[in-house]
């Protein structure tokens, strides 16, 4: 902030225009987020309330959602239930009230088993490959640079169906389909683009100095980038690390084409939470609001970064 | 911005006036085996999982070759796949209804995103805070937000036909987006603007940050008119950083294939069927291998020459 935030400035917006601005803004805030809190709403309805007409703002809170999305139920006939020992947990006789019994859990957990695993593995190996690429950009001249920077960069821009026809061939060839060591590799192959972008930036901006004078001093390079440099580029990877986290745990198009059961991750799933007579809208919410909290608190924490991890790095404040 | 790219010539112009001879000598690796060694890793996983896919997607477009057919004899068949795409009607409905999202959502996203970007700005109290709200939506998954959004849009039960029936006091159940032939293109450009508004506002921000204070201080002494001053200062001073985020959606938009399979899957018949739904049609549901590679590769091209566009913009952008 510079002479602008002067209260004489006339640069400075009066306070009216303030006002007006503030409104305007905080309107379009409320109203962008009503669809968010509509579906973190109906999360806590129960089935037929989630389906009410007209739509109900004011209900019963109920926890149906959240059991519905953990366990897989059958219905049963009033006097099979009356035969059954009585419900030993809370979420056993909410289930009995609506005349069925839990059959077992659901595949909530481990597909969000599988989204982690594999979000975690392929942001890990995609900032190590992205890290050493981009300190290497950054402080060397690296034949054809600007090109293979360009490469690096289109890779990311392809249409992500038409990458899935040639992988789906050779995930079948390799027996990868619907492993998580697949998905991990090709989210890595993904993110790696972003993660050299966005390194190269945080990277250029530490002085080369550093280890220059590291150097003058004994280091080797390789101690030099591993001593002073890693340290000083913590944020940067922190901050690539989380947009890599983020793009594989929203990624539908691959997971959806190449996965089926033991790699499907949350994004194919949440949309296939099926009740009777179509989507079980509360465990979908239920499900959704699950998955977005994570995303949530990553934006809170990236809020400073955010500029230049959506433009790759071009922009920077 | 200014400010880092000064700093860091400055720094270069240090460095490589620094001896080299003297500095670069230690260590086992020369600096030249350590700068492959870096960039190896990166670039053979890219080859891998990149550049040999997309060969043999080349290879393929020749080819009547069928993925659910694997020992089908495959017979060469030349630029036939090609041919056919270029005439085939399907694909040009497919591109016509992509090029209406893509104008339609970067027109909405752009007013909408400059618009609250010039409101942000006036910096009021609280505006970060907003900010950050605003941005949320963009952070999701797009599958996700286009599978919750066919129950905010459904009739009746659903909160968006609600919200407009409040507004306008049409009844609720007498339209629907999602299964009308009219409102369909709509309701993904709808959720599309919804999602990818707090983008262009961001980049738009920042656009309006780096406008230094004194050129409008010397505009009022010169008695611009605020108006006059939109036009000659602010709006070219933002026109780059607009261009990045309009090419980047345009990019983004031209490939969208999640939240629309998820809102509309293509539907009501194939009114929002855009470009990636109708080749997952043709390569998954269709198993036409060879056609859609061809596609595939079609596809490829475009994007590619748009990349190409978006990296120039952006240096130009770096350079300012």
């Amino acid at each position: 902030m510079n002479a602008g935030t002067q209260a004489h400035s006339v640069v400075e917006a009066s306070s009216w225009s303030k006002t007006i601005a503030a409104t305007l803004v905080i309107v379009y805030a409320v109203v962008a987020l009503l669809p968010l809190g509509w579906i973190f709403l109906t999360g806590f309805k129960t089935p037929p309330d989630s389906i009410a007409y007209p739509p109900k703002i004011v209900f019963t809170p109920s926890v149906e959602g959240y059991v519905n999305l953990f366990t897989t139920r059958s219905r049963q006939t009033p006097e099979f239930l009356a035969r059954l020992p009585p419900p030993q947990t809370w979420y056993e006789q909410l289930v009995r009230s609506r005349n069925m019994v839990i059959a077992g859990p659901s595949k909530v957990v481990p597909r969000f088993m599988n989204s982690m695993i594999i979000g975690f593995g392929s942001t890990f190996l995609a900032v190590c490959l992205g890290t050493l690429a981009a300190y290497a950009f950054s402080r060397f001249k690296v034949p054809l640079a600007d090109d293979l920077l360009f490469f690096i960069l289109s890779t990311r821009m392809m249409p992500p169906i038409a990458v899935a026809i040639p992988i789906y061939l050779m995930f079948r060839e390799l027996n990868l389909t619907d492993t998580k060591l697949g998905m991990i590799l090709l989210y890595t192959a993904v993110n790696v683009s972003l993660a050299v972008w966005l390194l190269k930036g945080f990277i250029d901006e530490i002085p080369r100095e550093y280890e220059e004078a590291a150097m003058v001093d004994g280091y080797s390079r390789l101690q030099a980038f591993l001593k002073v440099v890693l340290p000083q580029a913590t944020t940067g990877i922190a901050a690539t690390a989380i947009f890599c986290l983020i793009f594989a745990w929203n990624e539908y198009a691959f997971a959806v084409l190449l996965t089926s059961g033991d790699a499907q991750t949350m994004p194919p799933f949440i949309p296939f939470i099926i009740g009777e007579g179509g989507q079980d809208w509360p465990a979908v919410a239920a499900g959704t609001t699950l998955f977005f909290i994570p995303i949530l608190a990553f934006t809170i924490l990236l809020r400073r970064h955010l500029l230049r991890g959506i433009t790759f790095g071009a922009v920077r404040k | 911005m200014n400010d880092t790219t000064q700093v860091s010539s400055v720094f270069e112009r240090v460095a490589t006036k620094t001896p080299r001879a003297q500095t670069w000598r230690f260590g086992i690796f020369s600096d030249r085996a350590i700068a492959w060694l870096f960039v190896a890793p990166t670039v053979l996983l890219l080859l891998a999982i990149n550049i040999f896919p997309l060969l043999w997607t080349i290879q393929l477009s020749f080819t009547n070759y069928r993925a659910n057919r694997p020992n089908a004899p495959i017979r060469y068949v030349g630029f036939n796949n090609y041919h056919d795409i270029l005439t085939d009607p399907d694909v040009w409905h497919a591109m016509q209804a992509t090029a209406h999202f893509v104008l339609w959502s970067i027109v909405l996203e752009v007013a909408l995103g400059f618009g609250l970007a010039l409101l942000i700005n006036r910096r009021f109290s609280g505006h970060s805070f907003w900010t950050t709200v605003i941005l949320l939506p963009m952070m999701l998954s797009p599958a996700v937000v286009g599978n919750f959004w066919t129950f905010l849009l459904q009739p009746q039960i659903g909160l968006f036909n609600d919200a407009i029936a409040l507004l306008t006091g049409i009844d609720p159940s007498s339209f629907q987006m999602i299964g009308d032939v009219k409102l369909a293109p709509w309701s993904i450009i709808l959720v599309d603007t919804w999602m990818w508004t707090p983008y262009v506002m961001l980049i738009c921000l920042a656009g309006l940050r780096s406008i230094p204070d004194y050129i409008y201080e010397a505009a009022e002494v010169d008695r611009a008119s605020p108006w006059r001053q939109f036009w000659s200062i602010t709006l070219p001073m933002v026109l780059p950083f607009l261009m990045l985020a309009i090419l980047f959606r345009a990019i983004e938009n031209f490939k969208m294939f999640d939240m629309v399979n998820l809102l509309t899957s293509g539907g009501p018949g194939s009114t929002t069927e855009v470009a990636s739904i109708t080749l997952k049609r043709e390569a998954f549901e269709k198993w036409r291998t060879g056609y859609s590679s061809a596609f595939a590769i079609i596809l490829f091209v475009t994007v590619f020459g748009a990349a190409n566009i978006y990296v120039k913009a952006l240096n130009r952008v770096k350079q300012r």
